[in-house]
C-alpha cells in the first residue's frame, strides 16, 4: 500500500472546480494579447472590448464546455527524456520526482554566510552537484546568472544552455520574455538533434506563469501558444496568494487556481491540441506580518496539496513548488520547513516537487542546502513507498535460521534486503557514535559533500556539431534581444 | 580513518560497479596480476563464502602457495571490504559477509598452510568479550569476525566476562591485546575493573587493553586509562594494528 494524504473530499473539489468554472464566466479571465483573443474568439469565446487599447487586453468568459473539451484533449501523462534518449521523468499518475528550486537572482555565499549575486559559476555548480544526487531527477535552471559578462538580454536562453553543457538530465526551465521563448526552443532542438526529435522525446518542461487574479498576460498566454505548437510541454505555475493576491481562505485560493489553471489549458489545446501540459503551481499564503509568499508556511504546503488533488482529479499530470524555506540560513528552521514540504509533497503524489535548495523565500539559493534538501527528499520518498513485503513469510523464515541467536546480519536475507528497506543516507546527515575528532554540524558536512561531488564530477561530452549550433542560436539571439532593447518603448 | 583516496562514491547497485573496480585494485596491488587472484579477491568483496571457498580448492589443485593466495588474492579483497565500510560505500551486512568469505577460504587453505610451515603469520592473539553485565555482543562480534578475517588470532570469551575470566585468559593464551566491549553506560565500569584487573596481575602495559562500545567515548578511555578505543569494527582492526606496530600508521 503505497501512502497517500488527500486534504480535499469528493464533494469539495466537485464544488472547488464548479466555483472555478464559474469564475471562468464571472469576472472571467483578462488576456493580454490580440492573437489570445483572436484564437479564443475563433473557438466561440466571447472576449469583453479590451480595457487597454495599447495592450489589446480584455476579458474572456470562456464556457465549461469549451474547457471541458480542451481539458480531454490534454494527455494524461508524458515523459521527460535525459540527453541519452531514455525516459528519465514521468509526469503523471502518483510518481513522485523533484528538481532544484529555479531563478534565484542571489546565492548564499557559504564563507560569508551573505547573500550575493548569482553568477555563472554557482550555476554551474549547483548543476554539477544536482547531476550527481539520483534525488533529482531533473535539473532547473537555478540561478540567474548576473555577472557583467553574462548577457542580461538572453539571461533565460544563457541559463539553458550553461544547464545543457553540463548536464544530462532533464530540464525544468522557462523564458523571461514572449520573444526569449523561440530561442529557448530551438537550442532543445539543436540538443535533440531536431525539432521533431524534440517533440518526440522532450527533454524539458517549460514554467509558464499567470498573473493572479485571473489574468493571462502577453508573455504568459504567448509562451504557451508557442509551446503548443512546438509539442514542448509547459507547466502552468499558477501563484495565487491566499489573502493578498487570492481568496484568504485555502479552499478559495485553490478554487483561483483552478480557474487559472483551466483557462491556460484552454488556450494551450486550442493552440495545439494533445500538447503536452502540466497542472502546476506554486501557490502560497500571504503573511500578514511581512506582506511575503512564506514559501516554508504548512499552509503553502497545503494548498500546493490541494492544487495538486485537483488537477489529479482532471486526470492530469501534476507540479507544485515545496523543499524551500524562509530562513537566510541553513539552519534548523530551513531544515524543518524543507523537510516537512518535501514529506507533504510526495505523500500527496505530486508528480514533479520543484524549491529544493532554495532560501529566503525563493529569493537566494544555497547548494548546500541543496545537498541537505536531497537527504530530506531521499527519506520522503522512502516513506511514499510505505512498507513492502518481500518474501512468503515476514519474520518466521529468518527465525527459522537464527532462532533465538540474534544473528540477523549475517542472513543472506539482511544482505539482499537492507539496501531497499533502508535508506543509507549520506554523510551529511550524521548518525555516527562521538570519536576522538570534535563532531561537525549539518552545514560543514555539506560544504564538505558538495566539494566532494563538484571533484567528482565529469562534464558531459557534447558533438562539435551540436556545441556549433548553440553558439549560432546564441548569437542570433544576441542580436535579436540586443535589438528589440534599442528599439523606443511608447 | 577515511582521507577519501579509497572512496569511489557508488550509486546503490555498487556490486556491477566493482567489476569495474577489479583491474583498478590490481594496479594498486602491483602483484595481482594473474585473473585467480582477481577472482579470489572478487568473490570476498562480494560476500561470497561458496564461492572463496571454490576457488581456495582450485588454487590449492594448481599448486599454487596457500600463503600467495591469501596475500595476493583474499587479503586484497578483505583490506578493500574494510576501505569501503570506513567510506560509507559498504554497510554491515556486506562486511560481514565479506568476513565469512574469507574465513571460508582460509578454512581450506589452512592445512595446506600447515604442511608446508608457511603459516600466515598471526598478526597478533587478542581476547575479547563484553563487560561483567552485558550481554549486548553485536558489536563485540563483528569485531572478533574482522580481526579474525583480517589475520588476528581470537580469542571470544563471549558475554558478560568478569575481569577475572579476562586476566587468566590473556594469561593462558600470552595475549597482546585485551578488548571489553560495553554497550550500556551502566556497565561500561566493567571495561574499568578489566583495565584494573590487568594492571594488578602486572599485565601491562605488555598487554594492551582496547574498549568498544555505543557509549564509549575517548574521553572515557582516556579516564580509564585503556589504551586505545574505537568506533566501529573497521577502526577496532586499525587500532589493533597500530598497537601491534603494524598499522598503516607506523607503516
Amino acid at each position: 500500500m503505497r501512502p497517500r494524504i488527500q486534504l480535499l473530499s469528493p464533494e469539495l473539489i466537485g464544488r472547488i472546480l464548479r466555483e472555478a468554472f464559474e469564475l471562468l464566466m464571472n469576472p472571467g479571465v483578462r488576456m493580454g494579447s490580440a492573437p489570445v483573443v483572436e484564437l479564443l474568439r475563433s473557438a466561440g469565446v466571447e472576449v469583453g472590448v479590451a480595457n487597454n487599447v495599447a495592450n489589446n487586453d480584455g476579458v474572456a468568459r470562456i464556457p465549461e464546455p469549451l474547457v471541458r473539451q480542451c481539458l480531454a484533449s490534454a494527455p494524461r501523462d508524458f515523459y521527460l527524456y535525459n540527453r541519452q534518449g531514455e525516459k528519465a521523468v514521468h509526469y503523471g499518475g502518483d510518481d513522485v520526482h523533484f528538481d532544484p528550486g529555479s531563478c534565484c537572482v542571489q546565492v548564499l555565499d557559504p564563507d560569508t554566510l551573505e547573500a550575493r549575486q548569482s553568477e555563472t559559476r554557482d550555476l554551474v555548480r549547483i548543476v554539477q552537484v544536482a547531476e550527481a544526487l539520483p534525488q533529482f531527477a531533473a535539473q532547473s535552471t537555478a540561478v540567474v546568472c548576473n555577472e557583467n559578462d553574462a548577457p542580461s538580454a538572453i539571461g533565460d536562453l544563457y541559463r539553458l544552455l550553461v544547464v545543457l553543457q553540463h548536464s544530462d538530465k532533464p530540464v525544468v526551465t522557462g523564458s523571461f520574455s514572449a520573444a526569449g521563448l523561440q530561442g529557448m526552443i530551438d537550442l532543445l532542438a539543436a540538443d535533440s538533434g531536431s525539432p521533431e526529435n524534440l517533440r518526440q522525446k522532450p527533454r524539458a518542461v517549460f514554467d509558464v506563469c499567470p498573473s493572479p487574479p485571473l489574468n493571462w498576460s502577453e508573455f504568459g498566454s504567448h509562451n504557451l501558444l508557442d509551446l503548443a505548437r512546438a509539442g514542448v510541454p509547459a507547466e502552468i505555475v499558477s501563484m495565487p496568494l491566499a489573502g493578498g493576491t487570492a481568496p484568504v481562505t485555502l479552499a478559495g485560493s485553490v478554487t483561483q487556481h483552478a480557474a487559472e489553471v483551466l483557462a491556460g489549458i484552454t488556450l494551450h489545446q486550442l493552440a495545439g491540441p494533445g500538447s503536452p501540459i502540466v497542472w502546476g503551481g506554486a501557490p502560497a499564503i500571504f503573511d500578514m506580518r511581512t506582506g511575503g509568499a512564506p514559501m516554508g508556511a504548512v499552509e503553502t504546503a497545503m494548498l500546493n496539496m490541494a492544487c495538486a488533488e485537483v488537477g489529479k482529479h482532471l486526470g492530469l499530470p501534476t507540479h507544485g513548488y515545496l523543499v524551500a524555506t524562509d530562513s537566510k540560513f541553513v539552519d534548523a528552521q530551513a531544515g524543518a520547513e524543507s523537510a516537512r514540504s518535501a514529506m507533504l509533497g510526495a505523500l500527496a503524489g505530486i508528480n514533479m516537487i520543484s524549491g529544493a535548495g532554495m532560501l529566503e523565500s525563493l529569493a537566494c539559493f544555497s547548494v548546500e542546502k541543496l545537498v541537505i534538501d536531497a537527504e530530506s527528499i531521499a527519506s520522503a520518498q522512502r516513506l511514499a513507498r510505505g512498507i513492502e513485503v518481500s518474501g512468503e513469510s515476514l519474520a518466521t523464515a529468518m527465525f527459522a535460521q537464527t532462532g533465538l541467536s540474534g544473528e540477523f546480519l549475517k542472513l543472506k536475507e539482511t544482505r539482499a534486503l537492507f539496501r531497499q528497506e533502508q535508506y543509507l543516507p549520506s554523510p551529511v546527515i550524521d548518525r555516527s557514535a562521538r570519536g576522538s575528532e570534535p563532531p561537525r554540524d549539518v552545514f560543514t558536512r555539506a560544504r564538505t559533500r558538495v566539494d566532494e561531488l563538484v571533484s567528482k564530477y565529469q562534464k558531459p561530452p557534447l558533438p562539435e556539431d551540436v556545441l556549433r549550433r548553440f553558439q549560432d542560436i546564441v548569437d542570433r539571439e544576441t542580436q535579436r534581444a540586443v535589438a528589440a532593447a534599442a528599439l523606443p518603448r511608447n | 580513518m577515511c582521507d577519501g583516496s579509497q572512496c569511489y562514491d557508488f550509486p546503490p547497485g555498487y556490486n556491477a560497479r566493482l567489476i569495474v573496480l577489479i583491474p583498478r585494485l590490481i594496479s594498486q596491488g602491483g602483484s595481482v596480476s594473474d585473473p585467480l587472484f582477481g577472482a579470489m579477491l572478487q568473490s570476498i568483496i562480494d560476500g561470497s563464502p561458496d564461492k572463496a571457498a571454490e576457488l581456495a580448492q582450485q588454487a590449492l589443485a594448481n599448486g599454487v602457495d596457500p600463503l600467495e593466495a591469501v596475500n595476493r588474492g583474499f587479503a586484497v579483497g578483505i583490506k578493500f571490504a574494510g576501505d569501503q565500510f570506513g567510506c560509507g560505500e559498504m554497510f554491515l551486512p556486506d562486511l560481514l559477509a565479506s568476513a565469512e568469505a574469507m574465513k571460508a577460504a582460509i578454512k581450506i587453505l589452512e592445512p595446506e598452510m600447515l604442511k608446508r610451515g608457511s603459516q600466515r603469520e598471526a598478526l597478533g592473539k587478542i581476547v575479547l568479550g563484553t563487560a561483567r553485565g552485558d550481554i549486548h555482543d553485536i558489536g563485540k562480534n563483528l569485531v572478533a569476525t574482522i580481526l579474525s578475517a583480517s589475520g588476528f588470532q581470537i580469542f571470544d570469551l563471549g558475554t558478560s566476562v568478569t575481569p577475572e575470566q579476562f586476566v587468566a585468559k590473556a594469561k593462558e593464551v600470552d595475549a597482546d591485546i585485551v578488548g571489553v566491549s560495553a554497550l550500556l553506560t551502566t556497565t561500561m565500569a566493567g571495561q574499568k575493573a578489566v583495565i584494573e584487573a590487568l594492571d594488578r596481575n602486572g599485565l601491562r602495559p605488555r598487554v594492551k587493553a582496547i574498549i568498544g562500545g555505543a557509549a564509549v567515548t575517548s574521553k572515557w578511555a582516556a579516564e580509564i586509562g585503556a589504551d586505545g578505543f574505537s568506533r566501529n569494527a573497521i577502526d577496532a582492526l586499525e587500532l589493533a594494528k597500530n598497537l601491534m606496530g603494524k598499522g598503516t600508521a607506523q607503516a
